[in-house]
């Protein structure tokens, strides 16, 4: 377990002296200082982008279409309250006591009278989700975003929001069931019924945006600043 | 006789003051409704029509924003270099492509509640903020923020922020970078073309 989140902190490390190394050799014109690897992440940008296009989308479509809502709901409910454990801890990691337990009494009530978590009824009793991370416990405790990063198949982030994700993905429970086999397919269960839910905000994006790239940029860091600010961050007055 | 005139121009008078007097999230909460209730019950949007879809838009919600005031804030620093011509076309522009996309997420709804959350401002107050929380089963609530400021015509919106993201802030990179590229006229040819996306490409 250990030796995991090193590795993954490793990778992470190692993409960052990849991403100076590149950064440097795109153009020097005026940058976005939130942003110095741009090149390199436009580059992975293009690569995620291929890789949505000929096969994410596609079969996110294909999901959408042979599931009804009521049943994708469902199993978005089901991965949803497993993340309810750690985005408890997160908010206990920032002082946030009481919305810490009432994440945990979430995870109590919908794992058994919600049957394994498949119906929020905890939403219905009033007990609120919340959208908690360790990169944003990281962001709560004073870590600066660092430069902009594009992941491989994960998307927009941050240095401290990859870490962050690094960090979620080897603490989540999900991360231990066995056989890996059934672990695998419950990713893979997972990946595409999220995209299937984000198949509109995508196709929004590309009627909002002239550059898909920078309009992506900007809303995950503002998206970002906001949520470690649990949605009323400081107002920066636009002049 | 002049009693009926002055009667008449009294009204008249104060026909605007009530228009002034809805206060912004009465406002934000009947044209939210009157919206909702429309694109839930027409039949040509419920098959799909997007064409009737934007008419709504441009009839309930067009005139509570204040695009004028949207696009120069967007523009930045570049608006006080564009020509009267020029900002006009900018604010045209940048009308129809946001009214496109709204007609896209509005398109995507399906159900969701709406909470309206009580205002916290002074009567005083010129400058606003209107929060509505956009309720989802099995996901946090996404948050609408409306950014409004009181006018002569009563109150407008100037900003959306959706889920923390600034339409406005959103559009200044973008305008910014294009501007530098391609200058002020450069940017609105980006933007019409984004808005006639047939007279380029012929396909989609």
């Amino acid at each position: 377990m250990k030796c995991r989140v090193k590795c993954r902190v490793n990778r992470v490390f190692l993409l960052c002296v990849l991403a100076a190394l590149t950064g440097c050799a795109a153009n020097g014109e005026e940058r976005e200082p939130r942003d110095p690897f741009e090149g390199f992440n436009r580059g992975v940008y293009r690569f995620n982008d291929t890789f949505d296009e000929y096969l994410a989308q596609p079969v996110a479509r294909t999901y959408r279409k042979a599931l009804h809502q009521e049943i994708r709901t469902r199993v978005g409910n089901f991965f949803a309250n497993i993340q309810d454990i750690f985005i408890g801890v997160n908010n206990f990691l920032q002082g946030k006591v009481q919305d810490g337990v009432n994440d945990w009494a979430r995870f109590a009530f919908n794992s058994t009278f919600g049957l394994l978590g498949i119906h929020d009824v905890a939403s219905e009793w009033g007990l609120e989700k919340h959208n908690e991370d360790f990169g944003q416990t990281f962001g709560r405790w004073g870590s600066p975003p660092g430069p902009y990063l594009v992941l491989p198949f994960l998307g927009s982030s941050t240095v401290r929001d990859g870490v962050g994700t690094a960090l979620d993905y080897t603490a989540s429970p999900a991360s231990e069931i066995r056989p890996i086999n059934l672990r695998n397919s419950l990713y893979g269960l997972y990946l595409v019924n999220t995209r299937a839910d984000l198949l509109d905000a995508s196709r929004l994006l590309e009627e909002a945006a002239l550059d898909r790239y920078v309009f992506q940029r900007d809303a995950f860091l503002q998206r970002r600043r906001s949520l470690i600010y649990d949605g009323s961050p400081p107002r920066e007055k636009l002049e | 006789m002049n009693r009926i005139v002055a009667i008449m121009l009294s009204w008249a008078l104060l026909a605007p003051a009530f228009a002034q007097e809805v206060a912004p999230d009465v406002l934000v909460k009947s044209v939210t409704q009157e919206v909702v209730e429309l694109i839930t019950k027409d039949r040509e949007i419920k098959a799909g029509s997007r064409a009737k879809l934007i008419e709504v838009i441009e009839a309930k919600v067009l005139p509570h924003f204040n695009f004028g005031a949207m696009t120069a804030l967007a523009m930045g620093q570049n608006w006080g270099k564009s020509t009267p011509e020029q900002k006009k076309r900018l604010t045209e522009e940048f009308k129809t492509l946001l009214v496109r996309t709204y007609a896209s997420a509005l398109a995507a709804y399906s159900e969701q509640k709406f909470d309206y959350r009580p205002l916290r401002a002074k009567p005083t107050d010129t400058d606003v903020t209107v929060n509505v929380r956009v309720i989802q089963p099995g996901a946090q609530a996404v948050t609408i923020d409306y950014s409004m400021e009181k006018t002569g015509s009563g109150w407008k919106v100037y900003d959306v922020m959706v889920g923390g993201v600034s339409l406005v802030a959103n559009y200044r990179t973008e305008f910014s970078n294009t501007v530098r590229n391609s200058g002020i006229d450069g940017l609105i040819k980006s933007l019409h073309a984004k808005n006639h996306p047939a007279d380029k490409q012929g396909k989609k």
